[in-house]
């Protein structure tokens, strides 16, 4: 490698030269140009999972900070710092610490905010990303693997927030330390032993904190990075999915360079989501915990929830009946094992196992790296609209008595409306979904066999009055169209194939000059080269050759 | 007033006599008669000053004693106008479903006799009652009374049985962090760390604190309205009381050094935050982003 930069033409700048140096001694050139000239498709629902990858940098950065003043024991202390209604109440030092980061560190508060709207944007963008994985199929083989270390992430992400947001020791998240308490202590035959490892004694004893610090800074991260690091050079080493498209196939990938287009793109994320973080916690205030008290077992608050992404667990605890299992032999089993334990193990379980399961349903074992659009998959994406729409009847039950108080409802009304709607919204999600897959496929069609609706209403001799369909490409004796439908997005406005003027360029104003637009699109309509040609594929007006609509007009079977 | 005068002429005419009682008696029949002279002007003179001494007594007396005594006279008045005024604020719109003798009606409303001013105080000063229908939980309504028509009602209520009143004077002298201790203790369960409420079973909710005057947070301990448990003062004593006042009020003023306090409401209003603006202003990021592919 080195000689063979050397050898074409020696470098005579001296940036040149001192790389020449460092290349010779280390040999990254090779792998630096291929590492640059890797190709990312481009899609705006791929920069979901870079955004859960900026968090947790925004997380360890800030994290970092708050354990220079946090004191991580359970030590009882007098507080004597500079919020007043707490003066001279006991309190952990843990809890005394964090009102200290609170009040008295120079920027201190902002920091802990920043670091909490970080942790519950992580988390946030975790799913939001599983989704577009889920929805796509982009788990399919041969990335199964990646699709379980995500699961991983969020189950590890997941503890990294609730061992995080219990280190303040304050009243809030002392209620969920003793909910977790009771959920260790609910499996059977092992819950006591368990709960006497996990806090070291009886609830809440003297050193769970600690503990919990330990594994919020040290194990959890460490694992984290690995994983991520793991996640990142798999998806680099099997290459990135992409949507079907025109000259998109199973072996190549279409996109930019990593250089410089994908990294301006992945730079400018990264700014935009340091700039969201820093807002958030500069403007919206996130666990007043100098509000909430320090904790003490014999105190609880109405209106006590955990952070959003633990909030299904919450809503299933309080769904489920209190069906305490008493076994011959005085056994045991709490209710609340079900909701919990039993509950997050199956939804974590069949989450992590769906590739497999989807792959024994279908009997579909080849490679796949192009994305599937998720109507053209109507019973996975039904199946996901159903899991997510139990998710989320769970979530609001989480926070119902929120929710029934500031919207006057009833609170049992809220529990039965999630009992209910936990069994029965999640059928009705499918069926639903399932339909307008149907529908939109049977649209795609639609378009692809009559062409494009125009609004154009014409009337023949004949008196009979017809809507004129812009074909999408060549038409058989009927004016039936044979493109075949690919897994693209078929265009169903005039607009989308060159029918409109292009729009002028500009997102909060006009970049480019009205008229010379005008001018242009003038020179187009006479079927001269336009200057700018780069965006042809997509806004030319003639789909049948390499737009979006066809794959070159060749008919093909259906995917489905 | 009569009897007040009486008595204050009684101590002063034993004086003059003891006075007189005192005077030794000469032996000549000329001493006699000078002395006789003498002692008849002094006699005279003594009478003349014992009247004046009494009137300017008298005055002094009738000036301490009296006002007083017109004063009380006023007020039982006044107490009972205003009873009467009560009443027939209570005929017009309490007496539907607390009876015509505060004795309640079965299903309606509760008897009155005992509750005291500061239930009736809280109750109508927050614009609870009077009901509009039957609920759950009575909910806060624009108030219907002036606060002299509430007083009239106050003391009709506590002119028949009795019970708790409402303490004059600063009901904010106490001990801020110790009230913040009994109010996570006693009352947090319900109104939230905060005093923003909370919901209980069946449409019943612990209302939020915000707004509320120290009188009304004091008669709601008092009395425990609705579903609220009474805070007596065996149980909260009343310097108790006034420290949960003054840290209920403390952190209801108090500002939001983190920002937006986004309702005080803890994790959901939070999650819902992140959902709406944070996550929705990601995708308007990343929106715009595919946009200049």
């Amino acid at each position: 490698m080195a000689t063979t930069t050397a050898a074409p033409g020696a470098p005579t700048t001296k940036i040149g030269q001192a790389a020449l140096e460092f290349d010779d001694r280390l040999i990254v050139a090779g792998p630096l140009r291929r590492t640059l000239n890797k190709v990312f498709p481009d899609h705006w629902s791929f920069l979901l999972g870079e955004i859960a990858l900026y968090c947790f940098v925004i997380l360890l950065l800030s994290g970092t900070y708050l354990t220079f003043f946090f004191d991580a024991t359970m030590q009882e202390v007098v507080y004597e710092g500079s919020y007043s209604p707490l003066r001279g109440v006991e309190m952990s030092a843990a809890y005394e610490s964090t009102l200290g980061i609170s009040f008295d560190v120079r920027g201190g508060l902002l920091i802990r905010q920043i670091h909490h709207w970080a942790a519950l944007l992580f988390v946030a963008a975790i799913v939001v990303h599983l989704l577009r994985i889920f929805f796509t199929g982009a788990f399919r083989r041969p990335r199964e693997t990646n699709w379980l270390i995500g699961v991983v992430l969020l189950v590890l992400a997941l503890l990294m927030g609730v061992t995080g947001y219990t280190l303040p020791d304050d009243l809030l998240s002392g209620t969920g330390l003793r909910i977790i308490s009771a959920i260790i202590l609910s499996i059977p035959v092992i819950g006591t032993w368990a709960h006497w490892a996990v806090f070291n004694g009886d609830f809440v004893g003297t050193e769970i904190i600690g503990r919990f610090y330990i594994v919020h800074v040290l194990i959890l991260p460490a694992i984290i990075l690995a994983l991520i690091a793991a996640h990142l050079l798999i998806l680099v080493k099997q290459k990135h999915t992409q949507f079907p498209g025109a000259g998109r196939t199973e072996h190549n990938v279409v996109g930019n360079r990593l250089f410089p287009a994908f990294a301006g793109k992945a730079t400018a994320l990264l700014f935009i989501v340091f700039g969201l973080c820093a807002a958030l916690g500069g403007l919206v205030q996130i666990n007043p915990i100098w509000l909430w008290g320090p904790y003490n077992p014999a105190q609880v608050s109405a209106g006590s929830q955990p952070d959003w992404y633990i909030g299904f667990l919450d809503g299933s605890t309080r769904l489920f009946p209190a069906w305490d299992l008493n076994l011959p032999g005085d056994y045991t089993i709490p209710a609340l094992f079900w909701p919990t334990v039993v509950g997050a193990g199956l939804m974590f379980t069949v989450l992590a196992l769906y590739p497999m399961i989807e792959r024994k349903l279908t009997g579909d074992t080849a490679s796949h790296h192009l994305l599937q659009r998720p109507r053209d998959v109507p019973v996975r994406t039904s199946a996901g609209a159903m899991a997510l729409t139990f998710y989320v009847v769970l979530w609001i039950s989480g926070g119902n008595d929120v929710i029934a108080e500031k919207f006057d409802l009833s609170l049992n009304a809220m529990i039965w409306f999630g009992r209910i709607g936990c069994l029965v919204l999640p059928p009705f999600a499918y069926w639903l979904t399932y339909r307008l897959c149907i529908g939109l496929q049977r649209h795609d069609r639609e378009v692809l066999e009559h062409g494009i609706e125009t609004g154009v209403i014409r009337r023949l001799p004949s008196g009979e009055f017809i809507e004129v369909h812009q074909p999408l490409g060549p038409v058989d004796e009927h004016g039936h169209g044979q493109l075949a439908y690919g897994g693209a997005s078929v265009p169903k406005k005039m607009n989308q194939v060159g029918g409109a003027r292009r729009a002028i360029k500009g997102f909060f104003k006009p970049v480019e000059e009205p008229a010379e637009v005008q001018r242009q699109a003038e020179l187009e309509a006479r079927g001269l080269e336009s200057e700018q040609s780069d965006r042809q594929s997509i806004t030319s007006g003639r789909p049948s050759e390499g737009g979006r609509p066809s794959e070159g007009g060749r008919p093909q079977a259906p995917r489905d | 007033m009569s009897t007040t005068k009486a008595s204050s002429e009684a101590p002063l005419e034993g004086g003059r006599r003891g006075l007189l009682r005192r005077r030794p008696v000469a032996g000549t029949p000329a001493a006699a008669a000078r002395d006789r002279r003498r002692s008849k002007q002094r006699r005279r003179l003594a009478n003349v000053a014992g009247l004046m001494a009494a009137l300017v007594l008298t005055g002094v007396g009738y000036s301490a004693f009296a006002p007083g005594a017109i004063a009380a006279d006023e007020r039982s008045d006044s107490e009972s106008i205003a009873v009467e005024a009560g009443r027939e604020l209570y005929v017009l719109s309490c007496i539907t479903c607390h009876g015509s003798n505060l004795q309640g009606v079965e299903d309606r409303g509760p008897s009155l006799i005992g509750v005291g001013s500061a239930s009736v105080y809280f109750q109508v000063s927050t614009g609870r009652m009077p009901l509009v229908r039957q609920e759950a939980q009575a909910p806060e309504h624009p108030v219907m009374f002036t606060e002299a028509e509430i007083a009239q009602l106050m003391a009709y209520v506590q002119a028949n049985g009795g019970g708790p009143t409402v303490p004059s004077g600063d009901l904010r002298d106490g001990e801020l962090a110790e009230g913040g201790e009994l109010f996570r203790l006693n009352c947090a369960s319900c109104h939230n760390f905060v005093g923003e409420g909370g919901a209980l079973s069946s449409g019943k909710r612990a209302p939020s604190l915000d707004g509320l005057t120290d009188a009304q947070i004091y008669a709601a301990m008092l009395t425990g309205p609705e579903n609220m448990p009474v805070f007596g003062d065996n149980q909260l004593t009343p310097e108790e009381k006034r420290s949960v006042i003054d840290y209920v009020q403390t952190i209801q003023d108090q500002a939001d050094p983190g920002g937006v306090p986004i309702g005080r409401a803890g994790p959901v209003a939070e999650g819902l935050v992140l959902w709406v603006a944070g996550v929705g202003a990601l995708l308007f990021g990343i929106f715009w982003m595919g946009t200049k592919a």
